[in-house]
């Protein structure tokens, strides 16, 4: 399943797990176990991925071309060779975009049913 | 830590090999971070779940994707597709339709309780022939056998309902009251018979099927209860049977009790089938000893007894002829070998296909696809078609059943048609789920197993291994021989066909109607008033235009086989009584004359022979031939029931047991002198009428001529007397369609396949014939080349199949009607056959082979 088949709107809405490993990918490559660190950390622990749902989530991105397998490796004191760093690819940062404004649009409507207050925006 | 390695083995393998270093590694490092034992326990409580969890989602995620791929793999070469999807279909088809006819008839348990219980007794002739029992037997085996729980007796019957709207002539059968619960079924609505009902002093009864409650009942329940007229007798209407309780014919309409008057048990009247219901525990052999013992204790004590007649046991569904039973595992190998030849063809097809994408393969397996990964795609790829051809083919069987239904045997107790249930449908599904292993897998392996990065340097050069060429050649092979195999079955079957129906019966059809008026035996139970009633039929009938003679008889020969009389003849009381049997019929004048049976000597019997006048008989060649070898049978007697018949006649012989049986001598009696009473089973029923118009168009005028010589007589079984003979060799003929069909289909997938091979061989091998037309081959060299392949591969397979088929014949000789399972024109028809699917199927290979431009193929290496 070649990135270029799939439009940014194919891909939406984005599973949360999804969502949260484009998060954690944003600022920096990661490997497996720090996106699972850096997702619990971000969400003060409420989030903890299991290593089966990180590695499926992962697989499927990468088909998907969000996130790619990276060459660069950071200095090698801190590096276990085996280990595979990933990172977000363009389409991935347009795709988490999008996901972001859909949900703005969604939180929107939210607050014009009044679930939530007006002054937060 | 072992725990989390054994749970990465749920995952699918690629997964595993891609993640499951890491998915350890993230495991190990939680582990030892975990400050206590009771963390670690719900560390690993966790990774279960999760890996249950996710195991299934991730073998879906690969499915999905596979699918898609496939999908798109399909669509993109979509005539190879249907080819495939349609030769599954035929193949799975064809098997499911033959394993459900077989399973109805041979397998499947019949429709009562604890069937594998009932079995049914028969005399045992001095050959080990099956008689039927007479009552003194059934008296013998019930008052003395301990092997059975309950035993009952029958005989199917017909009876003129009347009263009822139109008079109507119905089936249906005289049982002992024990009948229902021998067999274990319970009435629709009221009541079965018990043995109350067959005592001589009880009101009759009936016991009425679903169907004759819905025709003539509108299925109102108060039909229980109301008297309805057979033949005269008035019957009490007890209860109704369920539309699936069909015994002892899926023709019966009703159940009346057998009534045995205490001098009637007698021996030597064999008229009687039992069924009974052996006790828990006694096997068949038991019971079988058991009742050989009876019937040599009774030949002791019992002069009237046939001491050379024993008795013997038979399970109910053993029943089934054994021609039947062989048919019907014939039918079965030859689905199953249609089958396999189309699984080898599709394995054919899919390989060269598969070899065609080998470089698409081959740069997946360079972009670090593994080989299992491969192997899964390309076999979901064969599995979608498969199962394509397999649903298909379900519906093809849906729609053969009915065709097959001919080879179902009247003669047992179920329904006509076998239905489509969840066992026909899991047959289908295992032959599906075969065929996906038998062309989907194999092909899968071969190609995944070269497709690795030598492919991709070498192009489709390396293309075909020697040993996968090998495969291929065994399997075009295996085709060939199990095409010639089956064309060999289906030519012998034709050629015992041809046979059969060029056998004369020893009378005409064409132009003859025949139709049935059987008369109710009390209301005529004296001569002068049948007589009447067959003069008034006769002289109305032959007064219709078109008609040249008309005549009635006991029974048509074919329709009726039974009728068959010891007869003693002066000078020949000491050949057994077998060997005095003579087939008996009584008639009225013109019998001879309406189905031009030849008079070779003598006269017909004539309106002047009545009680009155001396006694006289028509007999056969073969009678007159038997006892009176080289000299005239004119004018000679010979003895039935203490009469004295003088032959004045003598007529070609007619074969009343069919045309694939000798038949016992025949004696032509006149009707008139039938005694008063008694021999009711005699009483011509049968009107044959000989015309030169078109029948259908007569039978308004004979069923007005009918009814006014008895407003209450029904007319039934009007036919063609050509459908008799039809319907006698019915059976054989839908045998040698479909067995022929089979050997059809198959033939043509040997061909395909052939072609098939020799093609990609010579698309494979263009290089090499390039260089060999460079190097100075003729065109000529080049084609002999192919051919000889192709002929190379047809040889061994017709050998093979050859082999195979006189063994097949040898298995096949009871249905060959004399034919020998040898026979040169099947063989021989078989093997030319083989040879010209050969030649036809290399000559287009071949040449395309000389077609091969040297300079162009040595330019795209």
């Amino acid at each position: 399943m070649a990135a270029h088949e799939l439009s940014v709107d194919d891909l939406l809405p984005l599973q949360p797990a999804t969502f949260h490993i484009l998060m954690a990918l944003a600022d920096d490559d990661r490997h497996g176990y720090a996106v699972i660190q850096e997702i619990a950390a971000r969400t003060d622990g409420a989030i903890r991925l299991s290593a089966a749902t990180l590695y499926r989530s992962l697989q499927r991105m990468l088909e998907q071309g969000l996130i790619e397998e990276t060459e660069d490796r950071p200095a090698p004191d801190q590096d276990d060779e085996r280990r595979r760093y990933y990172r977000i690819t363009k389409f991935g940062e347009a795709v988490a975009r999008a996901e972001m404004r859909r949900l703005q649009e969604l939180l929107r409507l939210a607050r014009a049913s009044g679930f939530a207050p007006r002054s937060a925006s | 830590m072992i725990l989390y390695r054994a749970l990465l083995w749920l995952y699918p393998r690629s997964f595993r090999e891609e993640y499951g270093g890491d998915m350890y590694a993230i495991f190990v490092r939680r582990w030892r971070l975990a400050p206590h034992a009771v963390n670690r326990g719900v560390l690993l409580v966790e990774a279960v779940v999760d890996a249950l969890h996710n195991a299934p989602g991730a073998h879906l995620d690969i499915l999905t994707q596979d699918l898609a791929t496939a999908w798109r793999t399909i669509r993109r070469a979509r005539a190879l597709s249907v080819t495939v999807v349609i030769v599954t279909a035929v193949a799975i088809g064809a098997t499911t339709a033959a394993f459900a006819v077989a399973d109805h008839v041979l397998i499947r348990p019949l429709p009562y309780d604890e069937p594998a219980r009932l079995v049914s007794i028969w005399q045992a002739g001095p050959g080990g022939g099956r008689l039927e029992a007479s009552p003194a037997n059934y008296r013998d085996w019930r008052d003395n056998a301990r092997s059975f729980g309950r035993l009952a007796a029958f005989q199917s019957v017909s009876r003129n309902l009347v009263g009822i709207g139109e008079p109507v002539r119905i089936e249906g059968a005289s049982v002992t009251g024990d009948l229902f619960r021998t067999l274990g079924g319970t009435p629709l609505i009221g009541r079965t018979m018990t043995s109350d009902d067959d005592r001589e002093s009880s009101v009759p009864t009936v016991v009425i099927s679903e169907r004759l409650w819905r025709d003539r009942f509108a299925s109102d329940p108060a039909a229980v209860g109301r008297a309805v007229t057979l033949d005269e007798t008035t019957h009490v209407i007890i209860g109704v049977m369920p539309a699936r309780f069909e015994f002892p014919s899926r023709l019966v309409d009703f159940w009346i009790p057998q009534v045995f008057r205490p001098q009637e048990y007698i021996y030597g009247n064999p008229f009687l089938h039992t069924v009974a219901r052996l006790r828990r525990g006694v096997t068949r052999e038991q019971a079988d000893a058991e009742v050989r013992a009876i019937a040599g204790a009774v030949a002791r004590t019992n002069a009237q007894a046939d001491p050379r007649v024993s008795a013997m046991v038979v399970t109910l569904r053993d029943q089934v002829t054994p021609q039947a039973r062989l048919l019907l595992w014939i039918l079965v190998a030859a689905a199953a070998s249609l089958l396999m030849i189309a699984c080898t063809n599709l394995a054919n097809l899919l390989l060269t296909r598969g070899f065609a994408r080998q470089k698409e393969l081959a740069v997946r397996a360079a972009l670090g696809a593994r080989r299992h990964r491969l192997l899964r795609q390309l076999f979901t790829e064969n599995a979608l078609l498969a199962i394509g051809g397999g649903a298909a083919g379900i519906g093809l069987a849906v729609i053969g059943i009915p065709t097959l239904v001919r080879l179902v045997p009247t003669t047992l107790p179920v329904a006509e048609a076998p239905a489509v249930d969840l066992r026909v449908l899991a047959v289908a599904i295992t032959a599906t789920f075969m065929s996906a292993i038998g062309f989907g897998l194999m092909p899968a392996w071969q190609i995944s197993r070269q497709s690795d990065a030598r492919a991709l340097h070498d192009g489709a050069r390396s293309g075909i291994g020697r040993r996968t060429a090998r495969v291929r050649a065994a399997l075009v092979v295996a085709q060939v021989s199990m095409s010639v195999l089956l064309l060999v079955g289906s030519g012998l079957l034709l050629r015992a066909m041809l046979k059969v129906q060029s056998t004369h019966p020893g009378f005409q059809t064409s132009g003859v109607l025949t139709l049935r008026t059987t008369l109710p035996v009390k209301k005529y139970e004296s001569v002068s008033l049948r007589h009447q009633f067959f003069r008034r039929v006769l002289d109305g009938v032959q007064a219709l235009p078109g008609v040249t003679s008309a005549s009635y008889t006991t029974g048509l020969p074919i329709v009726d086989r039974a009728g068959i009389w010891v007869i003693r003849v002066p000078g020949a009381e000491g050949l057994p009584a077998e060997r005095r049997l003579a087939s008996l019929r009584f008639i009225t004048p013109r019998f001879f004359e309406t189905l031009q049976i030849p008079l070779r000597g003598g006269r017909d019997v004539a309106d002047s022979d009545t009680q009155a006048s001396q006694p006289v008989a028509v007999v056969s060649d073969s009678f007159a031939r038997h006892y009176w070898p080289d000299q005239n049978a004119l004018g000679r007697q010979f003895t039935v029931r203490g009469v004295n018949w003088t032959i004045v006649g003598i007529v070609g012989d007619v074969r009343v047991r069919g045309l694939e049986q000798p038949s016992e001598a025949q004696a032509y009696l006149p009707e008139q002198q039938m005694p008063d009473r008694g021999l009711s089973r005699y009483v011509p029923r049968d009107l044959v009428i000989k015309t030169n118009r078109p029948l259908e168009a007569l039978i308004p005028a004979i069923r007005g001529i009918v009814a006014s010589a008895d407003q209450q007589q029904p007319i039934s079984d009007i036919q063609p007397l050509a459908d008799v003979i039809a319907a006698d060799t019915a059976p054989r003929v839908a045998q040698v369609r479909v067995l022929g069909a089979f050997a059809a289909i198959a033939f043509f997938l040997a061909g395909i396949g052939l072609h098939g091979l020799l093609a990609y061989n010579v698309s494979q091998g263009a290089r090499e014939i390039g260089v060999r037309m460079a190097l100075g081959a003729e065109r000529r060299t080049i084609l002999r080349m192919v051919l000889q392949r192709g002929m190379q591969l047809a040889l061994i397979g017709v050998l093979a199949g050859g082999i195979f088929a006189v063994v097949a014949g040898r298995w096949l000789q009871a249905l060959l009607a004399g034919v020998s399972p040898t026979d040169f024109a099947s063989f021989g028809g078989a093997v030319g056959l083989a040879f010209a699917m050969t030649v036809v199927g290399s000559l287009l290979p071949a040449l395309k082979a000389t077609r091969v431009d040297p300079l162009q193929v040595m330019r795209a290496d």
